[in-house]
């Protein structure tokens, strides 16, 4: 007989997810009706109004169930939910099937619960465009593509999500497709995207030829004893997946796309280009994370290319006018803190700053969106057409919209690691983690991007808010502070960049008690690849490379960042920006970051002109010139030969009979002689 | 056995259009067209249920019928079809009505011929699908290229008969050496056994001394290497899709393509296993199919027409389909007979949208539209859906072919595999600059601001290929399951007999295994 204990605890055990497929299904629901509603019910706006934010609200409601379910189960396995076979071919069999973890729970909860919020903020900013309903359409389909990203349980079905966030992606970068320079920065995404796709398909390959299956935890439990430690395969493998995610998430050396894709509507910059999409490649890493585990190589590259890409995009930030590009480096920025903790093994960490990250930044993009949104209408009252998004047009709007202010200020200090905001948790936690763990130069690159990161979010604030109003005399009086639909969002996203890094505190630091939810949460999916680290002399020092414990660097970061701030405002707040029709283009090194150190300008001239060039001479010499050329040759030489033949055919019955005189000439002649 | 399970169906189906050319020949001017319409919606629903009750699991052929027709030469009326060929027929049927539809407006002279032309090119193609005599092959094969030839010299465009003749001449060229191999094929048959048949499954049998292979093989490869088409011999293709009407592009991308494919599926490769399976061969035609994938994206993206540029995709698209088809593996075969019927509800479906805008602007060059989104959103979603299907995008049918076929290469030849998932990047490439440039940015040209969207005529045209888009894209289940079984046997016999296959002539005890006949040689 059993045991009553052993009876709940078998209950404990058993997490069946709640209406798994609706959480697809209504985001999908909502995709197709606002899809339908753009062809047939264009002016209505009341539908998308309601459909579009209902379908995740929905979503998330049925996450939020399944979050508590799971949490009182707390299962140490996934569940798998299988929906039905997708290909079946030869030893292949790829299921569409969902995995429910703790990882990908609280992927859900961010995803679905970031979006829900942008997705009313919709409402408002997007409410006088006339292509409300496809607008939505597209943003629902994002969502649903997002979701199956982080629920598929194989590499496969991943990758559809994959693929298909990078379509939505495109789509909403250039929504406003009559503007040529928004539709190719949607089109630069895709392309530059499939150049990390690339990578993810190779991966895949050799995960399948090597285990059989793309499912990840047939893959996961086998990987340690199928693949040497640090071997060429285990190595290629995360390697091909790590340019799947320079891509996705915009890393060296494929983040080009991101700053372009500032063309979109600014809510989609807030939920696609900051808070959930762009981390996809984080989560690919931490998902992933027993093979990473394996490849130290694979691992170091990931920590090296995220430092490297959050200091080049800091420096860029720093020079940046348009707002929305600001945050824009600083979300590439940001994601290399992400990948640095990934690379390191501090997985936690990496999906803590994930997280904590998706709600200041998209805090910090939906207040530049409210920015824009009373500067496009200042000017559009009064016929201007100035930029809105340039901050040197700004200036002073704290007079005008109070709440944007405010909160903006919050996700500023979010974002700059000041205590006790979420920013100040999740990012001292990577960095404490890098020089801890051994990587003293990164630890030191970490540091200074924190520092520049505090500066360039300072200056932001200075010039959009601060000091003298620059929008124009006659377009001043129509600024005003965005609706309640609008700020809202706003002020739900300023608690969760207060309290979102409460989640987890430190049990170095001093007075507060340590919180270690998340940590205990994610415990069961990184358990596998930490034991590998920890199996191969991962080793946590205890101490930053320089010295110095935990408690005393958080203090350091946090004081320098504070110090930097106030240095950073007490020197701009004073200063006079020209409106930008005035300015001329920053030289010197200013000019140098203000032009992004010319990287696109670089791969132009290096990768993609030689390409059309060498496209061109395929078409021009190889094909029509060469293949043609010989064949239409051969077709003329044929024709020529027929011409002389045809020369003999005059007509006149004495040629004929002169040649037939002359054959029985020829014949006799070799018959006698 | 019921009229579906016996060869009545596919010999109605061969008759069928036949009937409906002479009636179009004989309708009117206004008449012909829905003549046409009806006999190849009426042939699609005859071959529709094929699809259910064709028997999976079993590579034997089905519907089988053999009728003597010229006793003393062994030529008989064999047809029947296994899992391979059924997708093959079902497509063209598939294919046929939209075309036909696709047409009503395009086609404003001699209607009645032009129909019957379409007409019998359907007989023609059905045709070569179920034809199990290698006489009746070769008679359906050339049939093919009359009507073809003509729907291009007549109803083309400018430069159309310059495409035409080039079209016929590189066909008939692969044809002739084909014919050559055939009768050496069958006299070496008879000198073997002494009996004279062009019965495949007869042939098929024959052990063919190593060294005859290699030249057999050639000549097969070289006439169904032509109308794949592999690089270098593909410069025929854009010419010819320039030129042809919408529903001949269509047609051509749609069926024709697939018949060289087919071919080496059906004949090269069980005919002369040693030779298809040697290095030489092998790594000639990985090579060569790379060389499409890569070099076919690399041309079509610096297309200024966009018919042209379509066109070279297909040479990428059906390089992706031979490497699936010559890296040997289950996966990459069932990938490539998968993306043969991807590429033609596509790319056929491109062409109808190309033909659409054609109709209206008469152009085709890209630079000559821009801001077709704003005035016809109909079809800039159908022009977009159908676009990320071209390039493969997950959750439509391109990627779900693209991706076994590179999976299955990858376990044999991971290189090439390597190589050819290059072609996802350039993919992009080029089909989004040009969705860029014809679908986005302001309307600048006056012509295009009066466009008037996609009428119901036109969507129905599309929507058929739509919906197969994201089917095939998110439930490839039950297409899969038609060829796994033909495959597999498929792989074992050439395994087989490129094993056995002998380096002198045999004695007459020795044969090879054919393919089972349902009723026949099993069940």
């Amino acid at each position: 007989m059993l045991s009553l204990p052993l009876l709940l605890q078998e209950a404990h055990a058993a997490y069946e997810p709640i209406l798994p497929a609706w959480i697809l299904l209504l985001p999908l629901i909502g995709a197709v009706v606002n899809g339908v509603g753009a062809f047939n019910w264009r002016g209505n706006k009341a539908i998308p109004s309601i459909v579009g934010p209902a379908a995740v609200i929905g979503a998330f409601a049925i996450v939020v169930v399944n979050f508590l379910a799971m949490r009182a189960a707390a299962p140490h396995d996934p569940a798998i939910v299988s929906l039905w076979t997708w290909m079946s071919a030869g030893d292949l069999r790829i299921g569409v099937d969902l995995q429910f973890d703790q990882l990908s729970m609280l992927m859900l909860l961010v995803v679905t619960g970031v979006s829900s919020v942008i997705h009313v903020y919709s409402v408002g900013y997007m409410r006088e465009d006339p292509g409300y309903s496809r607008y939505f359409a597209y943003l629902n389909l994002f969502v649903f593509f997002m979701l199956i990203l982080v629920l598929g349980a194989n590499f496969a079905i991943t990758f559809v999500g994959w693929e298909g966030v990078g379509l939505c992606s495109y789509l909403l970068i250039g929504f406003w497709y009559e503007n040529r320079e928004f539709a190719s920065a949607g089109k630069k995404a895709f392309i530059v995207n499939r150049i990390g796709d690339f990578g993810f398909l190779v991966a895949m390959f050799l995960v399948f030829v090597h285990f059989g299956t793309l499912n990840y935890e047939t893959v996961f439990a086998a990987a340690p004893a199928a693949l040497a430690y640090g071997g060429a395969v285990v190595t290629a493998i995360t390697l091909f997946l790590f340019l799947g995610c320079t891509g996705k998430s915009a890393q060296i050396p494929l983040y080009v796309w991101l700053p372009d894709a500032m063309a979109g509507p600014t809510p989609v910059s807030a939920l696609i280009h900051a808070a959930t999409m762009v981390t996809a490649g984080v989560y690919l890493v931490a998902r992933t994370s027993v093979l990473f585990a394996m490849a130290p190589v694979s691992q170091a590259v990931v920590a090296a290319v995220g430092a490297g890409t959050a200091l080049l995009a800091a420096t860029i930030a720093t020079q940046q006018y348009d707002i929305k590009k600001v945050l824009a480096y600083s979300t590439v920025s940001q994601l290399g803190y992400m990948f640095v903790a990934v690379g390191i093994g501090a997985y936690t960490a990496g999906i803590f700053h994930l997280m904590t990250h998706a709600f200041f930044k998209a805090l910090l993009f939906l207040g530049s969106g409210a920015v824009i949104h009373a500067m496009h209408h200042a000017y559009h009252e009064v016929h201007s057409h100035e930029d809105p998004n340039d901050m040197r047009n700004q200036g002073g709007l704290r007079r005008f919209m109070p709440i944007t202010f405010a909160t903006m200020w919050i996700g500023t200090l979010a974002i700059s690691g000041i205590f006790p905001l979420a920013g100040f948790f999740s990012k001292d936690e990577i960095i404490w983690y890098t020089g801890a763990y051994g990587y003293g130069i990164l630890w030191g690159i970490a540091l200074v991007a924190a520092l520049l990161t505090a500066g360039y979010m300072t200056r932001l604030m200075v010039m959009t808010f601060h000091g003298e109003n620059r929008t124009g005399a006659d377009a001043e009086p129509h600024l005003h502070e965005v609706p309640a639909v609008m700020w809202i969002p706003l002020a739900i996203l300023a608690v969760l960049s207060i309290v979102g890094g409460w989640v987890n505190i430190p049990d170095a630091l001093p007075v507060l008690p340590a919180v270690h939810a998340l940590h205990d949460w994610l415990h069961p999916v990184f358990e596998p690849a930490r034991g590998i680290l920890e199996a191969h002399g991962l080793h946590d020092a205890h101490s930053s490379p320089i010295g110095g414990g935990e408690a005393m660097w958080a203090g350091i970061s946090t004081v320098a960042a504070a110090v930097v701030i106030i240095l950073t405002f007490r020197a701009l707040v004073h200063r006079t920006w020209k409106p930008a029709a005035d300015s001329t283009e920053p030289t010197g090194l200013a000019g140098v970051l203000y032009n992004k150190w010319y990287v696109d300008e670089l791969y132009d001239r290096t990768i993609v002109l030689p390409l059309l060039a060498l496209w061109r001479g395929c078409w021009r010499i190889v094909d029509a010139g060469l293949i043609d050329g010989s064949i239409n040759g051969l077709a003329a030489g044929t024709r020529a030969v027929g011409w002389i033949g045809s020369l003999f055919q005059t007509g006149r019955v004495a040629t004929y009979m002169f040649y037939f005189v002359t054959g029985v000439l020829v014949i006799l002649a070799t018959f006698l002689l | 056995m019921s009229f579906f399970e016996s060869h009545w169906v596919l010999t109605v189906l061969l008759l069928l259009p036949l009937a409906g050319a002479v009636a179009c020949l004989f309708a009117g001017k206004d008449e012909a067209k829905h003549v046409a319409l009806v006999t190849s919606i009426a042939a699609f629903l005859l071959s529709l249920p094929l699809f259910w009750v064709f028997r999976e699991g079993t590579p034997a052929i089905q519907n089988y019928v053999s009728i003597p027709w010229i006793g003393q030469w062994g030529i008989a009326y064999t047809v029947g079809v296994d899992g391979i060929s059924l997708l093959m027929v079902l497509l063209t049927t598939f294919i046929m009505p939209m075309a036909i539809l696709g047409s009503y407006s395009y086609i404003k002279r001699q209607e009645p011929t032009y129909y019957a032309m379409l007409l019998l090119l359907m007989t023609a193609m059905i045709g070569v699908f179920i034809a199990l005599d290698m006489f009746l092959f070769f008679l359906f094969w050339e049939l093919m290229l009359i009507p073809m030839y003509f729907i291009i010299g007549v109803w083309g465009g400018e430069r159309r008969i310059y495409a035409a003749i080039k079209f016929f001449l590189f066909t008939a060229v692969g044809s002739l050496l084909m014919l050559v191999a055939i009768v050496t094929l069958v006299y070496l048959y008879y000198r073997q056994y002494g009996v004279v048949t062009f019965a495949y499954n007869d042939l098929v049998e024959l052990p063919v001394t190593r060294s005859a292979q290699f030249w057999l093989f050639s000549a097969f490869a070289l006439a169904f290497a032509i109308k794949v088409p592999l690089f270098p011999v593909h410069t025929w293709l854009p010419d010819a899709h320039v030129e042809a009407p919408t529903a001949g592009s269509v047609i051509l991308a749609g069926v024709l393509l697939k018949m060289g494919t087919y071919g080496f599926l059906r004949f090269a490769m069980p005919f002369f296993a040693y030779a298809a399976t040697s290095d030489v061969v092998v790594y000639t035609i990985l090579t060569l199919s790379l060389i499409g994938i890569v070099y076919g994206a690399w041309v079509a993206a610096v297309q200024p027409d966009a018919k042209k540029l379509v066109a070279y995709t297909s040479v990428a698209h059906l390089g992706f389909v031979m490497l699936g088809l010559f890296a040997l593996t289950s996966e990459s075969i069932q990938g490539g007979i998968l993306q043969m019927v991807n590429h033609g509800i596509s790319t056929g479906a491109l062409f109808l949208l190309i033909g659409m805008l054609y109709e209206r602007r008469h152009t085709r060059l890209i630079e000559d539209f821009g801001g077709i989104a704003k005035v016809m959103p109909f079809f800039a979603f159908a022009f977009v859906v159908v676009a990320l299907s071209s390039i493969g995008l997950p959750g439509t049918n391109g990627f779900v072919g693209e991706f076994l076929i590179l999976i299955g290469t990858f376990r044999t030849h991971p290189v090439a595999a390597v190589i050819a998932a290059t072609g996802v990047v350039f993919a992009a490439a080029y089909m989004l600059p040009m969705v860029q440039r014809v679908l986005y940015g302001p309307v600048e040209d006056e012509e295009n601001r009066e466009l008037t969207d996609i009428g119901l005529r036109e969507r129905i045209v599309l929507l058929p290929a739509l919906a197969m888009i994201v089917l095939i894209g998110v439930y490839p289940g039950p297409f899969l399951e038609k060829t796994s079984a033909s495959v597999d046997a498929l792989l074992q016999q050439i395994e087989m007999r490129a094993s056995q296959a002998p380096l002198e002539p045999l004695g007459t005890d020795v044969r090879f295994d054919h393919m089972p006949i349902l009723g026949v040689d099993e069940d």
